[in-house]
């Protein structure tokens, strides 16, 4: 076949032009959407520049009319078999009261599995630290947990000024992004098959239990609560949830009984693992500020009843929200 | 070990795509380039905060570490969501990240494959993200694999000095259009590209291998289409070949650059 091609442009252009246009307000406006005709001539201008590509394909010296067309066609086949829903204008409310709640209950198999698994971790922890005097060192290995706790405990009360005046707002902002690096971590080591998530998930609840213990056998169970639980009722789950989006990739690449390839597993995955991983991020910026700003306070300043109180409010919520938020009201 | 190259995507249509894979070297370029402009960004950030820290040096400690891990974190996503699947040093570099099956490249993929850095970095300068590029058939670290992404290399075609090259003496050829058009229909681009790097290098070449390579060149290319006499009568074999790629490459550039639509952004 031969073309005459500065006739085949000429009558070609005004097409591609067409296409590009198109193209250009699809990809500019997510949330556009192209009525019957509008569709039709899509697919057309489609059709017709991959034609016009196949054309050119065959000659040997234009790579810039090539790259065009394979450009405008690339970009429209992106658009054309694309089945996946279509992008959304962000929509914050409507992600935080329905879709993240939503997907957290979709994944929840995945969650329950973090839980047991970070049980397993604590029973671990709770023996070693009974049973091996080492393991202090092992599991504990940051400043006051390797403490006695009746000594801690001591000091904290007796305390007459703010250990942390002055420095807060650069602890709570340490918290914040060093848990959130960690539970993005355990999260991405789902690629490991899971393996390394369950090792973090195992890890952490090891020295969740080790200090457990170790608190509750020096009867200092009181102290304990109100130090864990106004920001590890949040934190602790936030972990969780990480450890569920590292799970939920493990399964994507390992796979199920349904007959679809690990490619479309991932692909089918990759939405919910974002959505529980920016959740994640919220939960530990929430448990950055109360660690900072209330848990590191003891009695006399703040009450044990008060902050445990607001741990298991703060638990009640969290626990509602993620059970019931999002759910379609019964007619 | 796989040396991955290109990606060929094929379309229901029957229009098949070569995407060129981007290597670990290059990607690694890439990634300083982008690791210089991370730090850079925070140093201008951490000289805006210096006045808050003056206010409050404990506030202004805290915001100077929360915007150094949010730009070090989202650098990548941002970029990449804006600038449809390059950064910085990814656009100096010509590489794009894209879907492997060449649909459109998704906020949640561009999300899990950053987020997956952290794995592909360890145990030191992306040892686990360079040894899986390698090894994958797609060029793919980690991250890109959860996230069914590549990156590509989209390199500048480079347009040699044809004027310098091939003269502005009277095209015999040219005078027969008929031909000229059956001429670029059968030459294919790998013919034309070697024909066209043989004249670029004619300087480094022996006279008799010269000779003697512009010879079976012009016998190719005669083979290929036949001119009548008077239009081949008296030119050597080397300017042959010059008429022949002036037809194939010059005339064709002239013709595109006035009539193709403008390139997409």
């Amino acid at each position: 076949m031969i073309i005459d091609l500065p006739r085949f442009i000429a009558e070609e252009r005004a097409h591609w032009t067409r296409l590009e246009s198109i193209l250009d307000k699809l990809e500019s406006e997510p949330e556009h959407r192209l009525d019957l005709a509008g569709l039709k001539s899509f697919h057309l201008l489609y059709e017709r520049t991959s034609a016009d590509l196949a054309k050119v394909a065959t000659f040997a010296s234009e790579p810039e009319l090539l790259r065009y067309l394979e450009s405008l066609v690339a970009r429209a086949y992106g658009e054309i078999h694309e089945t996946r829903d279509k992008a959304h204008r962000l929509a914050p409310r409507n992600w935080l009261l329905r879709t993240l709640p939503q997907t957290f209950r979709r994944r929840v198999g995945a969650f329950w599995l973090a839980v047991a698994i970070t049980l397993l971790g604590c029973g671990f922890g709770g023996i070693a630290i009974q049973f091996d005097s080492e393991a202090r060192e092992v599991l504990m290995p940051f400043g006051h947990a390797q403490q006695d706790p009746r000594e801690r405990v001591a000091t904290e009360e007796s305390a007459d000024k703010d250990r942390l005046e002055g420095q807060k707002s650069q602890f709570s902002a340490w918290l914040m992004t060093h848990n959130i690096r960690v539970s993005v971590f355990t999260f991405g080591l789902g690629i490991t098959f899971g393996l390394g998530t369950i090792i973090m998930l195992f890890f952490n609840g090891a020295v969740l239990g080790a200090v457990a213990v170790d608190y509750v056998l020096a009867g200092e169970t009181q102290f304990l609560l109100g130090w864990l639980l106004p920001h590890g009722v949040v934190e602790i789950p936030a972990i969780l949830i990480a450890g569920q989006a590292g799970l939920v990739l493990a399964r994507a690449l390992i796979g199920s009984a349904r007959p679809v390839g690990v490619r479309e597993r991932l692909r089918e995955a990759s939405a919910d693992l974002v959505t529980l991983i920016a959740g994640v991020a919220i939960l530990l910026v929430w448990a950055g500020i109360v660690e900072a700003f209330l848990s590191q306070y003891h009695e006399p300043f703040v009450p044990y009843w008060l902050k445990i109180a607001f741990g298991i409010v703060e638990l009640c919520v969290l626990g509602g929200f993620l059970a019931f938020a999002g759910r379609a009201k019964a007619a | 070990m796989s040396v991955a190259s290109s990606l060929q995507i094929k379309t229901p249509e029957g229009v098949v795509f070569s995407l060129i894979l981007a290597g670990p070297v290059s990607r690694f370029l890439a990634w300083t380039i982008d690791l210089a402009c991370v730090a850079a960004i925070s140093s201008i950030l951490g000289k805006l905060i210096m006045l808050l820290m003056l206010i409050s040096p404990d506030l202004g400690g805290a915001v100077r570490m929360v915007l150094y891990f949010a730009v070090s974190i989202g650098y990548g996503m941002v970029l990449e969501w804006k600038w449809r699947g390059q950064t910085v040093g990814k656009k100096l570099l010509r590489l794009r990240v894209m879907d492997e099956h060449g649909l459109k490249l998704r906020v949640s993929q561009i999300v899990v494959r950053n987020l997956l850095r952290g794995v592909d970095a360890l145990p030191l300068l992306y040892g686990v993200g360079g040894v899986a590029c390698l090894l994958s058939r797609r060029a793919q670290r980690l991250g890109d694999f959860a996230a069914n992404t590549v990156v590509v290399r989209t390199p500048k075609i480079a347009e040699p000095d044809l004027d310098q090259i091939l003269g502005t003496t009277f095209n015999s050829l040219a005078e027969h259009p008929h031909l000229a058009a059956r001429l670029r229909q059968r030459v294919s681009p790998r013919e034309a590209t070697a024909a066209l790097q043989a004249l670029l290098r004619r300087d480094q070449l022996e006279a008799t291998a010269r000779l003697a390579l512009f010879h079976e060149l012009a016998a190719h290319f005669r083979a290929a289409v036949a001119f009548p006499e008077e239009a081949t009568e008296g030119i050597t074999d080397e300017q042959y070949v010059r008429n022949v790629l002036d037809i194939l490459f010059r005339r064709m550039q002239t013709v595109i650059a006035t009539r193709l639509p403008p390139e997409p952004a």
